[in-house]
This record gives C-alpha cells, sequence and structure tokens, in this order.
C-alpha cells in the first residue's frame, strides 16, 4: 500500500551494451550466415526440394495465371539464388515494417495524451532504428529482382506492351500504378517520409531531455497527427506494393490493414519483449506489473484484431468462391501438394488461439513469463505469416525454411545491435516528459 | 436489519486516498467508498480483492456460442436444409460472424445484469443512499459501527486524516 503513494524520486538511467551482449548479437549474425551457407548448399544438392510437387506446382500456377499469359513464362534463377532473393524480401519487409511500429505507437500515445506508456517510450523509440537500413536493403534487393525477375512478376520485360511475347493483359492494365519508377518513387516516399518524422520526434525527444519545459511534448503531438495521417495512407500503399504485388493478378481491399494488423501486433510484441528483457538485466526500475498488464493488453487484443482483419479477407473470398479471387486461399490451402497447408492453419494458432487463450486471465498478463513466451510466439508466428503472403506467389513449390532462416537471423542480429545501439544513447527514463509521475504512479 | 454508520466526507480524492490507508493502517475496517467518480488505486487501497465477474463473463460467452453454434446448425443443418452459394449445409466459416456476435451479446448482457444484481443496482422503489453528496462533488467514507464504537477516537482518526465533516447515519435494508 505505500508503493501506491509514496515513490522514490526518479532518476536516469542509462544502457550499458556489454562487449558480451555485443559478441551474443554478432553470434547470432554467425549462425544466421552458418545457416544460410548450409542452407545454400543443401539447395545447390538438391536435398530437401520438393521434387514430384513440381508437376502439382506447374499444374497449379498454370491455373492461377489462365489463358491470358501464354507463352511467356519465365523461369527465374537457380532456386538458392531465388531464394535468397525473395528471403531478403521478406526479412525486410516484416523487420522494416515491425521497426516502424516503433514511431507509430509513439505517435499513437503523443496524440492520445497517453501518460502510462511514459517509462518504456525509449524502448519503442529506439525500434525505429532499423528504417534507414531497412530502405536501402529494400532498394538492393528490389535491383536483385531484375537478375531474373524473381520478385514481382509485372517487372518482366514486355509484359505490358501489347505485341510482346510475354504480353499479359491484366498486368497491363495495372501499367499506370506498378510500373517500376513510380514504385521506386514511392517506396522511397514513404521510408522517407517515415524516417523525417522518426528522426523529427527523436530530436524532440532528445531536446526535452536537455532542455525540458512543456514545448516539446506539444510540438511533439503535432509532429505525431501528421504522422499518423501519413502514415495510416502509406502503410496501405505499401502493404500492396511489398507485399499484394507478388501476386500481381490478385487482389483484395482488405490487403493494407491485414499487413498493417500483422506489422503492429508485431511491433508491440517486441516492445513487450524488450521491455521484459530491459527490467530482467535490471534497468526500467520503475516498469510495474501495469505497465505490463497494459501492454499485454495491446498483444491480446491486437492479436484478436488480426484474426478479425484475416478472417474479414478470408470469409468473403471464400463464401464469393470468385476464381480470380479464391486462387489466392487455393495455393494456400491445399495447393502445391498442399505443402502449404500446415503452415496455413499453424499461422492461425500460433497467432489466434495461443495469445487468446493464453493472455486472456488478468493474472498472465502481468507475469514476465507468460508475456515472453507469447511475445515470442507472435514474432515467430507473424514472420511465418508474411512468408505465407511471399512465398506462394514467388517460390511456388521451391520453398524452403533453411536459407530463409539463416538470413532472417542475420536480420535478427544486425537489428539488435542498431536497436541496443540507440537505445543506449539517451536515459532509459525520459526525465523531463510531462506525464512521467503519471506513468511512475500508474496501476491497473 | 438496520445499519449504523459513521460518515466521513472528504474533499478531495487525494486526501480519500491517504486516508483509506491510514485509516485501515489504525486497524478500523472500512465498509465502503462512495466517490462522484473512479479513483485510480482505490480498491488496491481498499484491498478489495479482485472481482470474480470475469469468470461469470467467460462462462455466459461459452453459453452464447454454443447457443448461436446449436441455432445455426440445428436450422441450417437439419430443421430446413437450404444451399446458399453452393455451399454445405453445415458451413462453419459462414457461422463465425453469428457466433461471435452472440457470443459478446451473452456476455455483455449477462455481466451487465450479474454486476447490477450483486451491487444491488436494480431498480427499486427507494435507492438508500448515504450521503446524496457523494453523487456530487463529496467523497465518503462509511464505516459501520455499533453500541461498543468509541465515536469520539473514530470522529477524531478520520478528522485527522483530512474529513472535513463526520455524520452519522442509520440505514436499514443497505
Amino acid at each position: 500500500m505505500a508503493t501506491l503513494t509514496h515513490q522514490e524520486s526518479v532518476t536516469a538511467e542509462y544502457l550499458e551494451v556489454s562487449p558480451g551482449t555485443r559478441r551474443n548479437f554478432m553470434l547470432i549474425i554467425v549462425a544466421g550466415v552458418v545457416v544460410l551457407v548450409l542452407g545454400v548448399i543443401m539447395s545447390m544438392l538438391g536435398i530437401g526440394a520438393h521434387h514430384e510437387a513440381a508437376e502439382g506446382a506447374a499444374a497449379a500456377h498454370g491455373a492461377a495465371h489462365g489463358a491470358a499469359h501464354g507463352a511467356g513464362e519465365h523461369h527465374g534463377s537457380a532456386p538458392w539464388l531465388k531464394r535468397i532473393i525473395v528471403g531478403l524480401w521478406h526479412n525486410n519487409v516484416f523487420f522494416t515494417g515491425v521497426s516502424a511500429i516503433g514511431t507509430v505507437f509513439m505517435a499513437i500515445q503523443y496524440v492520445a495524451y497517453a501518460g502510462w506508456s511514459v517509462l518504456v517510450k525509449r524502448v519503442y523509440e529506439a525500434l525505429s532504428a532499423w528504417l534507414l537500413p531497412g530502405l536501402v536493403i529494400m532498394l538492393i534487393t528490389f535491383g536483385l529482382n531484375y537478375l531474373n525477375y524473381d520478385l514481382f512478376h509485372w517487372t518482366v520485360p514486355g509484359i505490358m506492351e501489347k505485341g510482346s511475347e510475354t504480353y499479359d493483359a491484366i498486368i497491363a492494365g495495372k501499367s499506370g500504378f506498378l510500373n517500376p519508377i513510380f514504385y521506386l518513387v514511392r517506396m522511397v516516399l514513404f521510408l522517407g517520409l517515415w524516417i523525417f518524422f522518426t528522426k523529427r520526434l527523436r530530436d524532440l525527444s532528445l531536446a526535452e531531455d536537455l532542455n525540458g519545459g512543456t514545448e516539446y511534448f506539444h510540438k511533439s503531438i503535432n509532429v505525431s497527427a501528421g504522422f499518423l495521417v501519413i502514415y495510416a495512407v502509406s502503410s496501405s500503399i505499401a502493404a500492396w506494393d511489398w507485399v499484394m504485388s507478388v501476386d500481381v493478378h490478385w487482389f483484395s481491399t482488405m490487403f493494407g490493414w491485414y499487413v498493417f494488423a500483422s506489422w503492429w501486433v508485431s511491433g508491440i510484441a517486441a516492445v513487450t519483449l524488450c521491455t521484459i528483457l530491459l527490467k530482467q538485466a535490471g534497468y526500467l526500475r520503475w516498469v510495474k506489473e501495469g505497465h505490463l498488464h497494459d501492454l499485454g493488453k495491446f498483444m491480446f487484443g491486437f492479436s484478436i484484431f488480426w484474426t478479425y482483419v484475416w478472417f474479414s479477407q478470408f470469409m468473403l473470398i471464400w463464401y464469393a468462391n470468385l476464381p480470380e479471387e479464391s486462387v489466392y486461399f487455393n495455393q494456400r490451402l491445399g495447393g502445391f501438394n498442399g505443402q502449404y497447408t500446415w503452415l496455413f492453419f499453424g499461422n492461425l494458432i500460433v497467432n489466434f488461439a495461443f495469445p487468446f487463450l493464453v493472455l486472456m486471465t488478468r493474472d498472465a498478463k502481468r507475469q514476465m513469463i507468460m508475456l515472453k513466451i507469447v511475445s515470442v510466439a507472435i514474432l515467430v508466428g507473424h514472420w511465418s505469416d508474411f512468408y505465407l503472403m511471399f512465398m506462394p506467389g514467388t517460390m511456388k513449390a521451391d520453398n524452403g525454411f533453411i536459407i530463409e532462416i539463416g538470413i532472417a537471423l542475420i536480420f535478427l542480429g544486425s537489428f539488435l545491435i542498431l536497436f541496443t545501439k540507440r537505445l543506449s544513447q539517451a536515459s532509459l527514463v525520459p526525465l523531463h516528459h510531462p506525464f512521467l509521475d503519471e506513468s511512475v504512479h500508474h496501476t491497473t | 436489519m438496520t445499519k449504523r454508520f459513521a460518515l466521513g466526507i472528504f474533499e478531495d480524492e487525494d486526501v480519500l486516498l491517504h486516508a483509506v490507508e491510514n485509516v485501515r493502517e489504525a486497524g478500523v475496517k472500512i465498509y465502503e467508498v462512495f466517490t462522484p467518480f473512479p479513483i485510480h488505486g482505490i480498491d488496491d487501497a481498499m484491498g478489495i480483492e479482485r472481482s470474480r465477474l470475469p469468470i461469470a463473463a467467460f462462462f455466459f460467452g461459452l453459453t452464447g456460442l454454443c447457443f448461436a453454434l446449436w441455432l445455426q446448425i440445428y436450422t441450417l443443418g437439419f430443421d430446413w436444409p437450404m444451399i446458399i452459394g453452393g455451399k454445405p449445409h453445415i458451413a462453419l466459416p459462414a457461422f463465425i460472424p453469428v457466433s461471435f456476435e452472440l457470443t459478446v451479446l451473452f456476455c455483455c448482457h449477462g455481466m451487465v445484469i450479474t454486476f447490477y444484481t450483486i451491487s444491488k443496482l436494480y431498480p427499486r422503489w427507494k435507492t438508500p443512499v448515504l450521503d446524496v453528496r457523494s453523487t456530487d462533488d463529496k467523497f465518503v467514507m462509511a464505516i459501520e459501527v455499533n453500541e461498543n464504537t468509541d465515536m469520539t477516537k473514530l470522529s477524531q482518526l478520520l478528522r485527522d486524516n483530512g474529513a472535513s465533516e463526520v455524520n452519522q447515519k442509520e440505514m436499514s435494508k443497505f
């Protein structure tokens, strides 16, 4: 009871990334490289390849593209190279999206005048450290696509020119939006804007640490409001560009929300996981059960939100059963000899049933161990969700996991290095935030 | 049965919050606190146990889910099967929205009715209120007393902790 009204005064605390921790991050990267090389060798030797599935894949592919396609089927790179390119794109879209959620979360907290989250503010502030490398890797990978057009079918030369061998009337109809120049402009513009607003909010936050006063807080609210409007539009278009255009014949009006929901719940899981790990390492002394409880509620609620969006997309397509729409689920539910089916249902179990049942009670949301298990499950689950969005459209039946996991580990290690670097650059407690006191006294 | 209460009237919620802690530390059992609006942390300060309402809510929801599934499976699958959109008679994905809505409906109504019943907030001819000012701008701490209670001491304790006045009131059917 005494803790409720009598508090020790809050002081700044700085994260020190020990050499051991930094070595562990390097180890993750090295492990990723080893797994990646192993995967490439296995793929070259043909171990674990779906040879017998190839025919089914050809049939499914033919059904997917229909008669519009004609003779212009392209073959693409060797399986291992194709998997590296697709894996790079898949991981980068996932990590960059999760990274952007750091700024989105902060903007929402500012606009909502939220006080409870101030003590974990620096965690989600540091989450957006990956945006700039994300943009660079995305540009490079988009360039790699032009080696053999492995990622985007619509980039094949001549596909939009009438009379060409590769002409595809449906894709040509989308040329006003899906042409490489406009695509690159959008990519750079969106990520550039996200980076700009991230930097702006970060600068205000650091200036507030130095000078104090409420001026920075009010400015941050204005910046946040502007960012949220821009993000709402750009995240949706980014989802069409970066994810949906892989299945270029297909379309879904729910897709922007679907991808955002996946990024959003993963971002919150990442914030929760980092908060707990920091707390267990002895930092964030004033973060109490109440803060974890709120983060747990966010994870619980937005796992359901993701499911809601996922189901809204699925049910309409399932019910209407129009061939050009249902091909998407046809490929994932039994297509390619059913090799994506387990992932399709596993996705629902890990991302919906598991967080829903485990985090339902109040006590579970207040226990670090439960939150840790669920946030790891959500992160892995949504990585697989993105896997399921990309692979049937690009790799068809030749998908695999070893190369992809290798790339994911490399991304994870690099992500953590940048994240902890930004985290250690400022006090973990934003001392001059006007709502700090409210956050310290937060109870739920 | 008639109960007697000592009522400490407070002007400010922070004063009240501290008073609740101190009064309990002095060994006096607080019957209830009436405030115009919810106060963060007051349930912890008063040592109130967690409500078991969520457990009831879970079972209300489960009832709704079972009812919804039964309704749809029985009517569409057995009582009057119809072919809709070429789907099977019992097409579970199509049943999910209705099942979800009925789960929420049963859960909400069940919770509201249960809460009003156990808090005695259901409509009555005469609503017992210890001090009507607790619905406006005053914070009222009610302590149940009997003949053996030392009123001067209790009154002094409340005043020491910031009560602006201390009254006594008898209440039946409370």
